[in-house]
């Protein structure tokens, strides 16, 4: 009943000053919106490794992954129980124009990579195509549509760390098995590289960056990846064997400081509209102090004058909350469509609502605080008195 | 009298100050609120700027790197023994002691060492030098222990490298190559790139590694104007499919990405949350000009104009943002103490770096703070203006 009046009330006291309170809510919106993106921006930048398969091992050199293993431990490594298949990678770094058009290029092992990424599919004539053709490569869907290439194609790309302008022919196109597949890599033959490096840099021929391991059981990867280590202990190069999501949360490790960064910032633009709101709502009470105190010149408790403040402060707080939500799921996508390079995947988590959510309510409440404090403190007198 | 006085002078810069001074709770609730966004600004521009100090003050002018051909980076390059000393043959370097040229040959290598605080490895550069290599970089000082031994697993470890996440001491044994390395000394390189890095002799790390090529190939020059004539001699040169850049510059471009990427996402951000900023100033604005409706019709019937009006309302806008302004720069001065690890993008390692504060990020700062206030001040001001003076007068 009495919760029912006030709100009926603070309805009221907010459309009093229209403007202040468009404004107030819209900035609240803001905050709400930019604090959700923000949140969502390091989940997915989390989200994309954890899309890594945990049935599968990446094997690398204990040293760092700027070293690379023989390619004969593939052989060693498919001995181990447990172990279903075995493929390698390289990492290519090739630069396609300029710096500025970066995509992944893997060189694999043309025969038994694609075995070990089911996700990624190809059609069976494009596949034996570039198998049987040394210079093919096989690219995702996402790299035709923004470099408009077509089967057939020659791609000249120019190498970092493998000397020497390199040119590929493009034999097949690959899809995603659902939508959080990366359709922007680049594969081509591990094969054609090492039989150049052979003849160029024999001190680079025959390596592999990482393994890639398939096991049978998921739950055996930590006595699987220990079996593999221990078979190369004490050797001239070690590996180090984790699942691959185990990897890939690795890199985001590197940069866990700029994402610690992004999610101080979401906090701190909750604080900053904590400042403007307390300002809105110090300034009504300060201009309706008379009213206050002829409200309790007429009977009212000092509690009530409390609540009107408070009920009009979340009122006000939760109003431009849920504008704010509301928002944000457009605006996400629209970000998700701007940067579709940088992330997989890009979902709002119910968790980033609800904290959105108690992000509002809590604007309004510490806004409320010192008003409805001193509010309820004036004395009749006193506040009958008030210039504004 | 048919028309008011024409008042020259406008309202004087006390009046505004003391309007803000008057309500003190909303123009510290606003400018706290500006201030805080000045503050992520600031600190946005001093990690650019710290980042592209710590790498564009690595190394020395006349110093010249040579990698191999398109490999970008150290790590990724590789020259040989015959490709090295074909170099030490060319003209345009300085001598070093005994008439050979000044020149170094290293191997650079990441590591994974763990970090301290259990988030997992982080790739450490480690180079293999030469002591010609220590005295082509002055700058770099041992400040603990001593240099190492050529010959010997003995490695010195820059400044950084003994703070923080990785924070190595002198006496620790660090593994790699199948080998332990024992740390001798720290050296400080007064806050340049080459402080996040660990030093060995280049002879022991190629055999600890198994390689026989060297990273790269660093000289000397004879003076400043020697590049050129460097660079000719190189080029003429077919057996040398190499890159040449001067150090400063090598190390400063490594830095560009990173510091661009930190650049772009700060101003989005700060953009954004400047919006919410500026409608806290125009609230404050308009509240201002809404209680004082009756004292701007009395100024406006003693004289002053409409254009005098809103020139002081812009004055106090302008100058609740250079508080704030004021305010943040100063919360932002004591981010220079902080030091951020984290890894470099472009080289795929560990670089250490502190925020800078520079007069220039100040100045940026502070004018866009004001802009801030002015721009939440425009549209109070034209309504302050637009009040006709008899309605003013009768408003409660």
């Amino acid at each position: 009943m009495l919760a029912a009046y006030i709100v009926r009330l603070a309805r009221k006291n907010m459309w009093r000053h229209r403007l202040r309170t468009g404004l107030t809510m819209a900035g609240i919106a803001v905050a709400i919106v930019s604090f959700g993106l923000l949140r969502t921006v390091v989940d997915s930048w989390y989200a994309g490794a954890e899309l890594g398969s945990s049935a599968r091992l990446i094997t690398r050199n204990e040293a760092s992954l700027s070293f690379s293993l023989p390619v004969t431990y593939a052989a060693r490594i498919r001995r181990v129980p447990g172990v279903r298949g075995v493929t390698w990678v390289n990492w290519f770094g090739g630069i396609y124009v300029d710096d500025k058009h970066f995509f992944p290029q893997y060189a694999v092992d043309a025969g038994s990579y694609f075995d070990l990424y089911p996700e990624f599919v190809v059609p069976p004539a494009q596949l034996s195509a570039f198998q049987h053709d040394r210079r093919g490569v096989i690219v995702g869907r996402k790299l035709v549509r923004k470099y408009g290439w077509k089967i057939g194609d020659q791609v000249p790309l120019k190498g970092t760390i493998y000397p020497g302008t390199w040119s590929f022919t493009i034999r097949g196109i690959y899809g995603g098995a659902d939508a959080k597949v990366d359709e922007g890599q680049f594969i081509l033959h591990w094969d054609y590289v090492n039989e150049a490096l052979k003849r160029a840099l024999p001190s680079l021929a025959d390596r592999a960056g990482v393994f890639v391991v398939d096991i049978d059981h998921p739950a055996q990867a930590a006595a699987i990846s220990a079996a593999i280590d221990s078979g190369f202990a004490n050797s001239l190069a070690e590996t180090r064997t984790e699942t691959q999501k185990a990897f890939q949360l690795g890199f985001i490790a590197m940069v866990d400081t700029i994402l610690l960064a992004i999610q101080t910032v979401a906090y701190v633009v909750v604080l900053i509209m904590m400042a403007v709101m307390a300002n809105t709502m110090a300034m009504s009470a300060r201009e309706r102090m008379r009213e206050y105190a002829t409200l309790k010149a007429l009977g009212f408790r000092d509690s009530f004058v409390s609540l009107l403040i408070i009920g009009e402060s979340l009122s006000l707080s939760l109003a431009g909350g849920a504008l704010g939500i509301a928002l944000t799921f457009p605006l996400a996508d629209a970000f998700f469509k701007a940067t579709r390079d940088l992330f997989l995947v890009f979902e709002v988590r119910p968790l980033t609502i609800v904290l959105q959510l108690v992000s509002a309510l809590l604007i309004g409440l510490c806004a409320a605080l010192a008003p409805a404090w001193s509010s309820a403190r004036v004395r009749i007198v006193d506040g009958l008195r008030a210039v504004t | 009298m048919a028309t008011p006085l024409p008042i020259k002078r406008g309202l004087s810069f006390a009046y505004v100050a003391r309007n803000l001074i008057a309500r003190k709770l909303t123009t510290i609730l606003t400018a706290s609120g500006m201030a805080l966004v000045v503050f992520v600004f600031a600190t946005v521009l001093m990690m650019a700027e710290g980042l592209r100090h710590t790498l564009g003050g690595t190394g020395s002018y006349n110093n010249v790197v040579i990698i191999r051909q398109g490999s970008q980076t150290e790590v990724q390059s590789s020259l040989t023994r015959e490709q090295a000393n074909l170099i030490e043959s060319l003209p345009g370097l300085a001598s070093a002691d005994r008439g050979q040229a000044r020149i170094t040959r290293e191997v650079l290598v990441l590591v994974n060492l763990p970090r301290r605080d259990g988030g997992g490895l982080a790739n450490v550069v480690v180079r293999g030098t030469t002591p010609t290599g220590m005295l082509m970089r002055p700058q770099a000082k041992i400040v603990a222990g001593r240099a190492f031994r050529p010959g010997s697993s003995e490695i010195i470890v820059g400044s950084a490298m003994t703070r923080g996440k990785i924070g190595l001491a002198i006496g620790d044994r660090v593994g790699f190559g199948l080998r332990d390395w024992t740390i001798v000394g720290v050296f400080d390189a007064g806050g340049n790139g080459f402080d996040s890095e660990l030093w060995g002799d280049s002879e022991q790390m190629m055999q600890a590694f198994r390689r026989n090529a060297y990273s790269s190939v660093v000289v000397g020059l004879r003076d400043a104007g020697s590049y050129d004539a460097f660079a000719r001699a190189v080029a003429a040169q077919p057996l040398l499919k190499v890159d040449i850049k001067r150090e400063l510059a090598f190390y400063a471009d490594q830095s560009e990405k990173l510091a661009n990427f930190i650049a772009v996402l700060g101003q989005t951000i700060t953009i954004i949350f400047s919006i919410g900023a500026i409608i806290g100033a125009m609230i404050t604005m308009y509240a201002s000009v809404a209680n004082r409706t009756r004292e701007i019709g009395t100024l406006r019937a003693l004289g002053f104009r409409r254009g005098n009006i809103v020139s002081a309302f812009i004055q106090e806008a302008a100058l609740l943002g250079f508080v704030a302004g004021v305010a943040g720069l100063v919360a932002a001065a004591f981010m220079q103490f902080v030091e951020i690890s984290t890894t470099n993008v472009q080289t795929f390692s560990e670089v250490v770096f502190r925020l800078i504060l520079t007069p220039a990020i100040a100045v940026q700062v502070l004018l866009f703070s004001v802009f801030m206030g002015v721009l939440g001040g425009v549209l109070p001001a034209l309504r302050a203006s637009r009040l006709e003076i008899v309605d003013a007068l009768r408003s409660i």
